[in-house]
């Protein structure tokens, strides 16, 4: 065993010293390597990051909204709908929500105006997005105007600012008080946008909203985990147009790396005869030829896999970010939890490190079976 | 040592260019002695030298090393007799660039597995035995050629092989230098060890080291002395 060790370990003293004597063309292979490990753990790690944000925002949202339809459009919520509703076994809460956007011709930027549930602000008050403090320098205390649909000018004055780590979904918020609300989109007494509906136990949640569509054939529940799901396939998608754009770029690696690995120079070939002329089995040469793949490919993966983790986690992933964040104007700035998963990292290594190493040994299995007196004949 | 039976060797057989480099050859090896194999260029002198060194087999004909047949061993077999008994001294001398005398010296022991201390101990020695412990760190394209040839001596030394096999030692080196390898080949044969050379060097195939000439000329000894 410990001869085999040994073995093992001259095998890789020899590999190392043989990849310093050719540092240029290595370090560059390692950087583009690199390079390529970085760009699709970057991608990977911040879609990821972004679906369990996004799971974790959606949390503490009711668990079916309802809205109604009209030739098959959203529509308002009339006085009275809510009521026929009636009792529904399971749905513990039940009530209307309003809500509605703005557009901001000083900004050029949607905002989302809310009347926040369960949160207390007084008339004339109003509790913005962290993405609002940015874009107009907004603080607590400041007052700002608003131009409503009809032309009325509103003035409000900024009660808070939500905090950062929610900005994900509440970058262009701005919460407001129920008549404020009212008062500014002329929104009709008694009407509500839609309905949030809470249900306690996740196994009713199909049955709830099958009840709905009886009692309320207008209406249309969306459930969360759907919410959930479109969440994930939008963020599926974003990931899969970057990938896409990258492709060419992964082709042009897969290209090199092949060349590289599959071509060996006279020089190495040289050596391979050497080496099998003084003793040393064909083995023994794709071993210290597989040491030198694997050696590579993993430094490539690791140096990558961390450059990408602190791109996504630490710097805010800058380089993707509009492509893979996307917002409707406003970009939220927020710091994503990190978070690694094992099957991620192990799909990732796969196509990465096993590719190369396995290209660099078909070469060398050929060479290395070549007759070692080959070398007496030079 | 060795013993070769009607040895024959062909290149390319079966196709238009098939050409037999070794027609019946019948030698024997002496043990502790120093054999120069002699001939013109394409009398089959290298080809017999890598049957004897185990670095190829022959097409017919039988191989012995102390008594035992190796002519049809498998390969892996053959690289570990090779490796135990044989030290290579080729003409070029074949050494990897990049990689320090002294990383030179130890290369044909990394496959037996032996502690790096030991192999690195007994390297210098090896160095410091022709002269070169000074040079040890020194990249081997930086030395000149008697340097290099005498790395290549210690590297065929390395394994403590039996047996030096030697493909033109002398023909890179001017005449102070051929002195020089003469010098190392005395010690290395009063050491006890076989040394089979090829060599065109008068200086070298007609001195007082050699003990057995064997003339080729066109795949047959022509003569033995």
């Amino acid at each position: 065993m410990n001869t085999w060790i040994e073995k093992q370990r001259h095998l890789i003293d020899f590999t190392v010293a043989s990849l310093a004597r050719r540092k240029g063309k290595n370090l560059g292979l390692l950087s583009i390597y690199g390079l390529l490990v970085f760009v699709l753990a970057s991608v990977a790690l911040y879609t990821h990051a972004l679906r369990a944000e996004a799971t974790k925002v959606l949390a503490g949202t009711p668990e079916i909204v309802l809205q109604r339809l009209v030739a098959g459009r959203h529509d308002l919520i009339p006085p009275g709908y809510i009521e026929r509703i009636g009792r529904i076994r399971g749905v513990q809460k039940k009530e209307g929500r309003l809500w509605g956007y703005y557009y901001d011709s000083v900004v050029k930027a949607n905002y989302t105006f809310m009347v926040a549930p369960g949160m207390k602000i007084a008339r004339g008050e109003i509790v913005v997005g962290p993405a609002l403090e940015r874009s107009r320098g907004l603080a607590a205390g400041n007052g700002i105007s608003f131009r409503s649909y009809s032309g009325e000018l509103h003035t409000f004055i900024v009660a808070d600012v939500l905090p950062q780590s929610s900005e994900l979904v509440s970058a262009d918020l701005v919460l407001m008080h129920e008549e404020d609300f009212r008062a500014f989109f002329k929104y009709p007494e008694g009407h509500y946008t839609d309905v949030a509906l809470s249900v306690a136990n996740p196994q009713e949640i199909k049955n709830v909203a099958v009840k709905l569509m009886n009692a309320l054939p207008d209406s249309r529940p969306i459930l969360r985990d759907e919410v959930l799901r479109t969440y994930a396939s939008i963020f599926d998608w974003r990931e899969g147009i970057m990938l896409a754009l990258l492709a060419a770029a992964i082709l042009a690696f897969g290209i090199l790396a092949w060349e590289k690995a599959a071509g060996l120079s006279a020089e190495e070939k040289r050596e391979i005869g050497i080496l099998k002329a003084i003793g040393w089995e064909t083995g023994d040469v794709i071993k210290m030829k597989f040491w030198e793949g694997l050696l590579i490919s993993l430094l490539a993966f690791l140096l990558g896999y961390i450059a990408a983790y602190l791109h996504v986690f630490h710097a805010d992933a800058v380089l993707f970010e509009p492509v893979l964040k996307g917002w409707a104007v406003l970009y939220p700035r927020f710091t994503l939890t990190p978070h690694i998963d094992g099957l991620q990292i192990a799909t990732l290594f796969f196509f990465t490190v096993f590719p190369y190493t396995a290209a660099v040994l078909v070469p060398i299995w050929r060479a290395a079976t070549t007759d070692p007196d080959t070398v007496m004949r030079g | 040592m060795l013993e070769l039976t009607n040895i024959r060797k062909a290149f390319n057989q079966g196709r238009h260019n098939e050409y037999w480099a070794l027609s019946g050859i019948d030698l024997a090896i002496p043990e502790r002695k120093v054999t120069a194999l002699r001939g013109p260029s394409g009398s089959g002198k290298t080809t017999l030298l890598t049957i004897l060194g185990c670095l190829a087999r022959p097409t017919e004909g039988r191989v012995r090393l102390k008594g035992e047949d190796i002519s049809g061993l498998p390969e892996r077999f053959l690289t570990e007799i090779r490796r135990q008994t044989f030290g290579f001294i080729f003409q070029q001398f074949n050494l990897i660039r990049g990689l320090s005398a002294i990383e030179n010296v130890v290369l044909p022991a990394y496959p037996t597995g032996r502690p790096r201390k030991v192999l690195l101990e007994r390297a210098e020695a090896l160095l410091a035995d022709v002269n070169l412990g000074h040079r040890r760190d020194a990249k081997v394209e930086w030395l000149s050629g008697g340097e290099q040839q005498r790395v290549a001596i210690c590297r065929a030394l390395i394994n403590d092989p039996e047996a030096l096999i030697a493909d033109e030692p002398t023909a890179n080196l001017d005449t102070k230098l051929s002195k020089e390898f003469l010098g190392i080949l005395e010690r290395l044969a009063a050491s006890g060890r076989t040394i089979i050379l090829t060599s065109h060097d008068p200086m070298v195939v007609e001195s007082a080291v050699v003990d057995h000439v064997v003339t080729l000329r066109d795949g047959q000894i022509v003569d033995e002395k």
